[in-house]
């Protein structure tokens, strides 16, 4: 078991192929998702492609936050949450019982809905990840990777200056952007972004959908968003959900532009939601 | 009248209901003086304290009481004895005091933090519904039962035990009275701490978990750190219990005032002192009996401080996270 | 890449290891504080269980007219009596000091036992009878197996010649073990085999009743005001940090103030129950009008709002509607209260409930103890056989405790009600 696992992350790393891997960096297949007797998600199939954003919408309620929070298993916290199915993250199943809850989630990032910075200085709530998973072993490769995160996470230039204060003392756009350093700091595969913009005012809005347009070229992106615009305007790839079901998906553009389902249709034209 | 007149002629009244206002006054009444008598008892506290202080500072002078290091409040026999009002410096109780709830403190402290952080983080809801009870019992225990278990039991087993290894217990140590008294504010810190481990948001945990770090790490970085005003306010309250805790000291501390900081000794604390110079035939004027009250004033001034104190960071710590 | 998912690293290890550790640091300080609860409260029970049985011994009494007057029993000398009857049970024993060691395994009320068995069946009269008496402490303690007999004679108060008189007994089935009824029926005493819980029991129910009549209404309407009326400024800010102080005072600052105001400025008598209550009730009003407070709190506004904008007043929109409403909580809280206030001792040592009180108590003005005072002085007394009482009557205490909070629990349950 073990070999073929090795064998085929070795086939999928993309550091041992240079070349554009084209295969999708997670499969889900057949996902169901109970909370007690309730089930939330029915049967869902999604490949998630890499280097690119895929974003999950539809209306309140359709499975999309907890889609998202099965991919780093979020939803373990959960007590009466169940999860079925086969989600593989490099050919690798993360529900098999031998996979570790944190180095997943150390490969599968995520930012939230609300900006949630720790009660630390800035500089600590970046390093706090590397710090735990062991990334660096001097203070100086410390502060060059404090330094790339928030340089990516286009903060370097508003706090520099002021890395010793408290996260908390930034304004909501800055929480939120110092939330994906954070997150980009421990050089995860993919981050997981859960409404990330739903806090925010539309010019701090804007700042972050560019933020992860440049994010793409190095991470694979889900992002779930209630604003169809948002949608439209971050990523590549889009899939809609429905009263726990995945109805379509397909490239953003096709997706708004000649939605195949009657369902999918209604929402983009607001017609459910 | 008739119905369809009543219609017409009764102008709507609405600046005059048909309840007595009296009525209304005088419950409102009775109610204010209701909350008024928790004023009235803090005021009587401090005034009979105050009161009966001064009359013994008028004997002893204040200086003598807070920084003498002999405590021998034995009345003479006859009169005219000379140092007839025995010595009243209370350096060995205040440091008995201290001693005891030093020793309480370094055992509910991690008994107490680390039941709160287990109970909070990792144990599912039906352990938590039936351990926190059971942890409640240790609080609801009368110091009675404490102070007869610390006496009877525990001082023995302590002194059979030192002698095994060659030390010279006290049959009335302070490491007794310490141990059983930390064991009974284990609940006290516990719980607190779990209401304040509790407090801090749901995010702050997402966030440190979405990074990779496990639970423990979660705890000890994110959690803990921002948990650290309210719990440093519930060790405060649970210092200050330790401090005015008596039965358990009168009964298995003893009342021998040593100036000590062996913990294998017996010292008396201040709360032991004003039972025993209380209890039993008095005079109310002697000396004697006026220090029980400078003790009692010394004591709820203590206590004060660091409740009010203790509420303050409490308070301050919820409304952060509100 | 990913197979880091499975194989882990050293360093992943080690975090691993040490979150281990620290799950189980929190499995041993509560294992560790349960383990302590377990461990006094079983001691204690073993303990006490001794003192709930108590030993008898038969004594052959001539009652034939020759001993007792029949029309004036009250004539004889009983204690003379059973003396006697001692003597020929054990004719060996001529010495003054062996006689006197013979007398002492019966308890010392041994004539007032006779003669009460004697009125309570006169037919028992005319002849020779062989009557039950309680032994004393220490023959007890040999016949109940507490003392072992085997022990150095040094090592134990009763000597092999007492024993062997026990012993004799035993043979010829004089001896007895039954439930110890003068346990709950018998006041204090200074023999422990006759020494009764009953006047510290009655002196804390008769406490607790003045406590909870003084407490109960004041907190409850103080908790309304604060909670429904009181405006927002510096009065309720200020009587609200009092409340909360309050309730973190040392017990024994409450026994201050009711020797120093109660006893000496307003004379009232010392050691009663009424004293005793109206300290106590100081003490628990601020844990009741917290726990009120919260239940208030708990009613949700919009029952306020149905009730006053059907035109009714404030006043009669708290008491219709909300306080009902509140009141399975705030009888929680006052349950719980009152089960604090019956352990409480410090306090009551201050007023003087500390006296030795053998009397039953009848009124709230008499002198009492009260059951924890009780434990206190127990625990206190030299005689080996107190340390079973003192035990026995803290399993009493214990289980009035345990009843009290399962009915605050019953309450809770019984009302949860989610609005």
């Amino acid at each position: 078991m073990n070999n073929i696992v090795t064998e085929m992350s070795g086939a999928a790393s993309v550091q041992n192929k240079p070349a554009v891997n084209k295969a999708p960096i997670f499969t889900a297949k057949n996902v169901d998702v109970y909370y007690g007797a309730k089930q939330a998600l029915d049967k869902i199939n999604l490949d998630i492609p890499r280097n690119k954003v895929t974003s999950l919408i539809g209306p309140s309620g359709c499975g999309k936050s907890t889609f998202l929070r099965c991919l780093n298993r979020m939803n373990d916290l959960v007590d009466i949450c169940r999860v079925e199915g086969d989600i593989q993250l490099e050919g690798q199943d993360i529900y098999a019982p031998e996979v570790d809850v944190v180095a997943l989630r150390q490969h599968v990032g995520m930012v939230f809905q609300k900006p949630n910075p720790f009660p630390k200085s800035i500089y600590d709530n970046i390093a706090y990840g590397p710090r735990i998973h062991g990334l660096t072993s001097s203070k100086s490769e410390l502060d060059d990777i404090v330094e790339w995160s928030l340089q990516r996470a286009g903060l370097w230039k508003e706090v520099s200056d002021r890395l010793q204060e408290p996260g908390t003392g930034l304004s909501g756009g800055q929480q939120q952007r110092l939330c994906i350093a954070r997150a980009i700091a421990v050089r995860p595969e993919v981050i997981l972004m859960d409404e990330p913009c739903s806090a925010l005012d539309p010019i701090a809005t804007a700042t972050i959908e560019e933020l992860i347009d440049e994010l793409r070229e190095k991470f694979t992106i889900v992002i779930v968003t209630h604003s169809m615009q948002q949608a439209a305007r971050v990523s590549q790839r889009t899939a809609f959900f429905h009263l726990g079901n995945l109805v379509e998906t397909g490239a953003t553009k096709t997706l708004f532009t000649s939605p195949e389902d009657e369902r999918t249709q209604n929402y983009i034209t607001g017609r459910i939601g | 009248m008739s119905p369809e007149n009543a219609a017409t002629a009764a102008k709507l009244n609405i600046t005059a209901g048909n309840r007595s206002k009296t009525v209304e006054m005088i419950v409102t009444g009775v109610l204010i003086a209701c909350s008024l008598v928790a004023i009235l008892v803090t005021v009587g506290i401090v005034f009979s304290l105050l009161f009966e202080s001064l009359r013994f500072f008028e004997r002893v002078p204040m200086s003598e009481f807070l920084f003498g290091t002999k405590w021998s409040p034995q009345t003479a026999l006859r009169a005219d004895q000379v140092a007839a009002d025995g010595a009243f410096g209370a350096v060995p109780l205040i440091t008995g005091t201290l001693l005891i709830s030093f020793i309480a403190m370094c055992v509910a402290t991690p008994l107490g933090l680390f039941s709160a952080i287990y109970l909070s983080e990792y144990a599912s809801k039906r352990t938590r519904d039936w351990v926190k009870p059971l942890l409640e019992i240790l609080a609801g225990i009368p110091t009675v039962v404490y102070g007869f278990f610390a006496a009877l039991v525990v001082a023995p087993m302590l002194r059979s035990t030192g002698e095994s290894v060659g030390l010279n217990v006290s049959s009335e140590s302070a490491l007794a009275a310490g141990l059983i008294m930390g064991v009974m504010i284990i609940p006290l810190i516990s719980s607190l701490s779990d209401d304040v481990i509790n407090a801090v948001p749901q995010s702050l945990r997402d966030a440190s978990l979405g990074l990779g770090s496990t639970d423990s790490e979660t705890i000890r970085n994110v959690i803990l750190p921002a948990a650290i005003p309210g719990i440093a306010g519930s060790l405060l309250l649970a210092a200050s219990r330790a401090i005015g805790e008596t039965m358990i000291v009168v009964m298995a501390a003893g009342l021998a005032a040593n100036l000590t900081a062996n913990p294998l000794e017996a010292v008396t604390t201040i709360t032991a002192q004003i039972v025993a110079l209380l209890t039993g035939d008095q005079e109310f004027d002697s000396a004697k009996t006026l220090s029980a009250f400078a003790l009692g004033l010394l004591l709820f001034i203590v206590t004060l401080i660091l409740n009010v104190i203790s509420l303050k960071i409490v308070n301050k710590y919820r409304e952060q996270y509100d | 890449m990913t197979s880091m998912l499975t194989t882990p690293t050293r360093l992943r290890k080690s975090r691993e290891a040490s979150e281990t550790r620290f799950k189980w640091f929190g499995r041993g300080a509560i294992a560790l504080s349960l383990a302590f609860l377990v461990f006094m409260v079983g001691s204690i029970i073993l303990q006490g269980k001794g003192a709930l049985t108590t030993s008898e011994i038969a004594v052959t009494v001539d009652l034939s007219a020759d001993n007792i007057d029949p029309n004036d029993i009250e004539a004889t000398s009983f204690d003379s009596l059973m003396k006697k009857s001692l003597r020929e049970t054990f004719p060996e024993v001529t010495s003054r000091g062996d006689k006197r060691k013979l007398y002492g395994l019966l308890s010392v009320d041994l004539g007032f036992e006779l003669r009460d068995q004697i009125i309570a069946d006169p037919s028992l009269l005319g002849g020779p009878q062989k009557l039950w008496f309680t032994a004393s402490d220490d023959a007890d303690l040999v016949l109940s197996g507490t003392v072992d007999r085997n022990l150095d004679e040094e090592n134990r108060r009763m000597s092999d010649l007492e024993i062997s008189w026990l012993e004799t007994l035993e043979q010829s089935d004089s001896t007895n073990r039954e439930f110890n009824t003068k346990f709950f029926t018998n006041g204090d005493s200074r023999e422990p085999e006759l020494a009764g819980i009953l006047s510290a029991l009655m002196g804390s129910i008769l406490t607790l009743s003045v406590c909870f009549f003084v407490s109960f209404p004041i907190a409850i309407l103080a908790a309304i005001y604060l909670e429904e009326f009181a405006p927002k400024n510096r009065l309720s800010q200020f009587i609200e940090v009092n409340i909360n102080n309050l309730a973190a005072v040392p017990s024994i600052v409450f026994g201050l103030l009711g020797l120093a105001m109660l006893l000496n400025t307003f004379g009232l008598p010392r050691s009663t129950p009424l004293v005793g209550g109206l300290v106590l009730s100081l003490m628990t009003l601020p844990t009741i009008i917290i726990a009120a407070r919260a239940s208030l709190r708990a009613v949700p506004p919009s029952i306020r709002e149905a009730a006053l904008g059907m035109g009714a007043s404030p006043v009669q929109a708290t008491f219709h509607h909300v306080a009902p409403l509140a009141l399975p909580g705030i009888l929680t809280g006052t349950i719980v209260g009152m089960a604090q206030a019956l352990g409480e001792t410090a306090p009551l040592l201050m007023i003087g409930m500390v006296a030795f009180i053998a009397d039953v108590p009848s009124s709230i003005v008499e002198p009492a103890a009260a059951l924890p005072v009780q434990i206190f002085l127990w625990a206190d007394a030299s005689e080996r056989a107190f340390v079973e009482k003192t035990s026995a009557a803290i399993i009493v205490l214990l289980v009035f405790l345990v009843l009290m909070n399962l009915m605050a629990i019953y309450l809770r349950k019984k009302f949860e009600k989610r609005f």
